[in-house]
């Protein structure tokens, strides 16, 4: 029984990409069961905050407003980015790259500044239920943004000194999405904790 | 400026209870044995280069089977301490531990078991096998499976760190339910330890289920398509599937305890508004589905030895893929009868019985479907096949017992009894243990280029099942005696302390079979050409790992074949095969990245549990600096020319043709294995002098 | 692949494979004799019908395992390979109609199994009420380390490690517990366990029909005193139980809020104890010191009740 290769095929590099790609994608299901708990976990112990402020005494509507929509350019922009790295312009990539970059900088300030002010006031994640799974659950959002923020600012240190290469590409297109990911969890967020308190 | 440095070490930690210094003094000795054997040997270079960095799954493999092994022995000695506690402390006799060691002992018994030596051992065979098995040459992301494996190793070098700093384990049971695992009724280290020997094991787990799911769905060979795949690979896509699915929340489950613990948070405290019964809900949402991702392999396992052994195709291929994918779905929606006794409701409760009992349905399936092709068949009764037949017995006692306990008011007088204790043992010892057995048995000559011995094996499988009952029915009457499980001590009035003897003795029988285990791999190790294997199809094989060499080459098939039909290699056999047509094969290059980040990720861990700040970034820092360096790596393959797969490919066909065996030799027998290690050491002494 | 040495005798096993069974179970009923198997001599209507459902349920799954069993170890020794009388058939062919029946009858068996099940699982809920002419008694039950106190709202006493009830007559527990782990309440001979936890009152409903003394005990790890934290549960006759409330009425050990308070410390293999005059708050005030004092423990709410 012989094999032959036929041009069909995919290249041995090729079929490494789509392995890869189709494996970060189960990767973000586990990523997003992982906020499932996160979730699951605020469900049940939002109310318990035992005599403290509630969500509708703690959260202020405009910032968490601003913090969405700043998520929801930044998802736009990084798609302007990803259609010049597929084009091959890397200008365009790294200005639209960039872009992203600086607006997840900007909603990682705002959150930051929420978190500091809560904590200015006395109320920490030690204080109740509530404020504990409220602390992780954004926070664990704010820690994956962290983290992407360092994998862009590596990602695009390598692209602008190796150029657009094809496994380049591949990391920016997983970059995007994750990105992505991140953007819909925050629209997540945004109803369950911010929109839910006010209703 | 002390507790910067050191965080909370302290003289304290050094071991001073009796087991610690047991313990430590095992360890080091072990450990010091091993690295004079390799100084001496010279061996370090090649251990790094061909063991440590390897990425090849089939050395991965192996070496998950000697840590899981050696963590066998480990949870063994665990499990006979608590037998001969309870046989001892009845009535005034308090037996020679304390409670609190006790309790240890059992919390660390389970996590052994199930994570270090169970899910060792299965992704042992799933990394040797299910590449062979698809006709792949490699995993879809090698560096993720060397990661993978590191991680584990951390894990157990975690686990058994508190032998050396800290005196004592997590004494809150397995799964550590809360509240008696936080802060407030457990202030120790041992919880810490629990914590991240889990989290770094499981985070292991997880990348490398990702990793096989990404393997089976993208790299199986031409023509194999999902429904001709191989059972064995069947139930792993399952087993990893669920992995993936649950092993996330574990994770999580996991992270906010330890946010409860290190930084006061209420999640599961008793006080500030935090829920321990979601604790109990989350932890369990990962710990049955973790039963069956053990099982799933293991009952793949069974449907090709019994297709194998009897010459037959497996019956009912597709009912028993459906049953497989129907076991993983159902797994993962009764949770809650573990806890039908926190009480809520009998409308809860029902759905949550029945959704178990339906999972019976399908493994009831799995049997019939094995039934149906023993029919007709020509059995050959080998020790695989003995292994079958054991867990089939061990396994319908613990397949009643299991939906006996899925009915919630028969559960409320058995739950938390010796009763449950028995059934789940039966499950798990049968149904994991014994497949895992049953497969190393029947891939041995594939791993290792020669068979085990038979004669030695059948021992081994008579006293691993004789074992089993004698140790576990006396528990299952026990728990209908009213014994609850995890006693340090009971009444003499109870009437318990024979069972508990008799218990005991099961348990040594046990652990005759797994000495008897070891006496065999040795005894096929002295008689390795007699049991060669250089057909590399020993047993007349149906699939596709027994197509190529045995032990399998570097690049497992030298041409990935075509396959057409669903038992692809016995095909190939009737059709006969072709001289191939050589091509350069892409292979990954060796990486320590895995260990430096595993090392990383130990660090971590043991810096949070001591509290040591500094040691915590600077390792989450070198995990990050690793991670990156490996990732904008792009040298990370190498290339074997078509003409040196050739020439290895007619190297090995040539050794196959030159080699005659001598037919009328057999498998050495105990007595002959016992005069072998008796001369031998006798002239060792002699030699001495 | 080469023959084993010595071909072994397989009706020789299949006779010591036998003689084993019927070994072990000659062996665990010799151990058994004089003892008490809790689970098969019920002392109330719950634990009686927890045993009878048990007992059907395992005799239906037998039926049906063990011809199941049978056939899988007839086969292994019927077609085995050195029996030339056997036919061998290498292909696994079978029609949909063979395929159905595979599924089909384990189906039919958990239905009948869900059947009996869901209909008890009701009638047994732990919280159902049980009928009877004598009036019920209440008792609040609070898992402390590692300890249980009892305490008889109605009866004006409270004691540790021991409960006494009068027979024929149904009980409702209160079931809490106060600065303890999750602790599970079990009194095998009167029925199934329940969880004792902080924040939460699950309810047990029992009744004795025999009158002796039965061990409880905490049957979920709680920490190091989990395996001395037992009792004794005493079922006497109605006018036993009243003499017994008398008595312990005029007992000078009263249960006030020091006293409870050192209940609270951890202790092990703790004595039965006995306490007059209850403080009343004091179950209430262990309900609301986990609800940040702004729920108040409403009392026993209206429950189903079994026939």
């Amino acid at each position: 029984m012989t094999h032959a290769e036929t041009s069909e095929e995919m290249s041995h590099e090729e079929a490494a990409n789509d392995r890869v790609m189709f494996g970060f994608w189960v990767y973000l299901m586990t990523d997003l069961l992982m906020f499932s708990v996160l979730f699951a976990v605020y469900a049940v112990l939002h109310g318990n905050s035992l005599g403290g402020p509630t969500g509708r005494d703690l959260f202020s509507p405009p910032l968490a407003l601003t913090e969405t929509l700043i998520l929801l350019t930044s998802s736009f922009t990084c798609g302007l980015g990803m259609i010049a790295a597929r084009k091959g312009i890397k200008k365009q990539t790294l200005f639209w790259f960039g872009i992203t970059f600086l607006l997840g900088l900007a909603f990682l300030s705002i959150e930051l500044y929420e978190f500091v002010e809560f904590i200015h006031e006395g109320h920490t994640m030690r204080s109740n239920a509530f404020m504990s799974s409220f602390f992780l659950l954004v926070g664990t959002h704010g820690v994956h943004i962290t983290s992407a923020l360092i994998w862009a600012a590596i990602t695009l240190f390598f692209v602008a000194k190796r150029g657009l290469t094809k496994s380049m590409v591949r990391k920016l297109s997983m970059l995007s999405l994750f990105w992505h990911f991140l953007d819909i969890v925050w629209i997540f967020i945004f109803t369950v904790v911010y929109l839910m308190a006010f209703v | 400026m002390r507790e910067f440095l050191i965080g909370k070490l302290n003289a304290d930690a050094l071991p001073h209870e009796w087991f610690t210094i047991a313990g430590s003094v095992g360890f080091t000795l072990m450990l010091l044995f091993a690295v004079g054997l390799i100084t001496y040997k010279k061996r370090w270079k090649w251990l790094w280069n061909e063991w440590f960095t390897s990425v090849d799954p089939k050395k991965i493999g192996i070496m998950y089977f000697i840590a899981g092994g050696f963590m066998l022995v480990r949870g063994g000695l665990d499990a006979i301490m608590l037998w001969l506690q309870q046989s001892l402390s009845s009535g005034s006799s308090h037996g020679y531990l304390s409670a609190d060691h006790f309790q240890q002992i059992f919390t660390a018994h389970g996590n052994i078991m199930v994570f270090f030596v169970a899910m060792a051992l299965i992704f042992g065979l799933i990394n040797y096998i299910v590449p062979l098995q698809i006709g792949a040459r490699d995993l879809a992301s090698p560096f993720m499976n060397t990661l993978g494996f590191w991680l584990y190793v951390a894990g157990v070098i975690m686990v058994n760190m508190f032998f050396f700093l800290g005196n004592e384990y997590g004494a809150a049971g397995w799964l550590a339910v809360a509240p008696l695992s936080g802060k407030e009724f457990s202030p120790g280290v041992g919880m810490d330890y629990w914590i991240w020997s889990l989290q770094i094991s499981g985070i292991g787990t997880t990348l490398a289920a990702i990793n096989f799911i990404m393997t089976m769905l993208k790299m199986r060979a031409k023509g194999m398509t999902l429904f001709k795949m191989p059972l064995f690979t069947w139930g792993s896509l399952c087993s990893m599937a669920m992995a993936v699915t649950v092993f996330p929340l574990l994770t999580m489950t996991i992270f906010l305890m330890f946010f409860d613990r290190y930084f006061g948070t209420h999640f599961f405290t008793t006080t500030g508004g935090g829920n321990a019964m979601m604790y109990t809900n989350l932890i369990w949402m990962w710990g049955h589905p973790e039963v069956y991702i053990l099982m799933l392999p293991s009952l793949g396992v069974f449907s090709e030895v019994v297709s194998t052994f009897s010459r037959k195709p497996i019956a009912f291929y597709k009912s028993n893929v459906f049953g497989m994918i129907g076991i993983s779905t159902l797994a993962l929606m009764v949770w809650l009868h573990h806890f039908f006794t926190m009480g809520a409701g009998a409308d809860v409760n029902s759905a949550f019985g029945v959704a178990t009992m339906i999972i019976a349905i399908p493994t009831t399936v799995l049997v019939f479907s094995w039934i149906v092709t023993m029919y007709k068949g020509k059995i050959r009764l080998t020790v695989p096949m003995l292994w079958f037949l054991g867990f089939i017995a061990v396994f319908a006692l613990g397949g009643i017992s299991g939906v006996l306990l899925a009915i919630p008011p028969v559960d409320f007088q058995l739950h938390n009894s010796l009763f449950l204790v028995a059934h789940f043992h039966s499950t798990v010892v049968g149904g994991v243990l014994f497949g895992i057995f049953a497969g190393l048995a029947y891939w041995f000559p594939k791993i290792a280029g020669f068979r085990l011995n038979e004669r030695i094996g059948r021992y081994a499988v008579w006293s691993w099942i004789i074992g089993f009952f004698v140790a576990f029915i006396p528990l299952y009457v026990l728990g209908l005696m009213g014994a609850t499980r995890r006693l340090d001590h009971y009444d003499a009035s109870t009437g318990w302390q024979p069972f508990f003897i008799m218990s005991l003795i099961g348990g040594i029988i046990i652990a005759i079979g797994a000495a008897l285990q070891i006496v065999q791999i040795i005894a096929s190790f002295i008689q390795k050409r007699r049991l060669a294997d250089t057909t590399g199809d020993p047993w007349d094989g149906r699939t596709l790992e027994w197509s190529v060499a045995s032990p399998a080459p570097a690049y497992n098939f030298a041409v990935i074949p075509e396959v057409s039909s669903r038992d692809a290699y016995f095909e190939m056999k009737k059709l006969g095969i072709s001289k191939p047509t050589y091509k350069d094969i892409h292979m990954p290059k060796n990486t320590a990245s895995g260990i430096y980040i595993s090392i990383f990720a130990f660090l971590v861990g043991f810096g949070f549990v001591w509290e040591i700040v500094w040691l915590v970034v600077v390792s989450i820092l070198g995990i990050i600096i690793c991670l990156i360096a490996k990732t904008f790596n792009e040298d990370s393959e190498y290339t074997i020319p078509a003409e040196v797969v050739e020439k290895m490919e007619e190297h090995q066909a040539d050794k196959v043709r030159a080699f005659h065996k001598d037919d009328d030799e057999v498998d050495m027998g105990l007595l002959e294995f016992i005069k072998i290690a008796l001369s031998w050491a006798w002239r060792l002494v002699r030699g001495k002098r | 692949m080469t023959k084993p040495g010595k071909k072994f005798s397989r009706v020789r096993t299949i006779w010591l494979v036998l003689l084993g069974f019927i070994g072990l179970s000659l062996l665990v009923a010799a151990l058994l004799r004089g003892n008490d198997v809790i689970l098969f001599s019920p002392k109330g209507l719950v634990a009686d019908q927890q045993h009878r459902l048990m007992v059907i349920s395992t005799l239906i799954m037998l039926g049906f395992g063990v011809p199941i069993l049978f056939f899988l170890y007839f086969f292994a020794w019927k077609y085995r390979e050195d029996n030339e009388k056997a036919a061998y058939s290498p292909h696994s062919d079978h029609g949909k109609f063979f395929t159905f029946t595979l599924w089909a009858l384990p189906t039919i068996i958990m239905l009948i199994l869900a059947s009996l099940m869901l209909p008890a699982t009701q009638k047994l809920d732990p919280k159902r009420l049980i009928e009877s002419e004598n009036e019920r008694l209440t008792i609040q039950v609070v898992a402390l380390r590692w300890k249980w106190l009892f305490i008889y709202p109605d009866q004006n006493i409270a004691t540790v490690n021991y409960v006494q009830i009068p027979v024929d007559t149904p009980v409702q527990f209160e079931l809490t517990a106060d600065e303890t782990p999750m602790s599970s309440f079990w009194i095998p001979h009167l029925g199934g366990m329940l969880y004792a936890m902080t924040q939460h009152v699950n309810w047990l409903n029992l009744i004795a029909n025999t009158p002796g003394d039965y061990q409880g005990s905490a049957a979920e790890i709680n920490g190091a005193g989990f395996a001395g934290m037992r009792f004794i549960t005493r079922v006497s006759s109605e006018e036993d139980f009243k003499k017994w409330v008398n008595d312990t009425t005029l007992s000078t050990n009263e249960l006030g809020t020091s006293e409870y308070a050192s209940l609270l410390m951890p202790s092990e293999n703790n004595q039965a104890a006995f306490y007059s005059n209850p403080e009343p708050e004091i179950y209430s005030n262990i309900l609301s010191k986990y609800a940040g004092g702004h729920q108040q423990y409403a009392g026993s709410t209206e429950h189903k009740v079994t026939h």
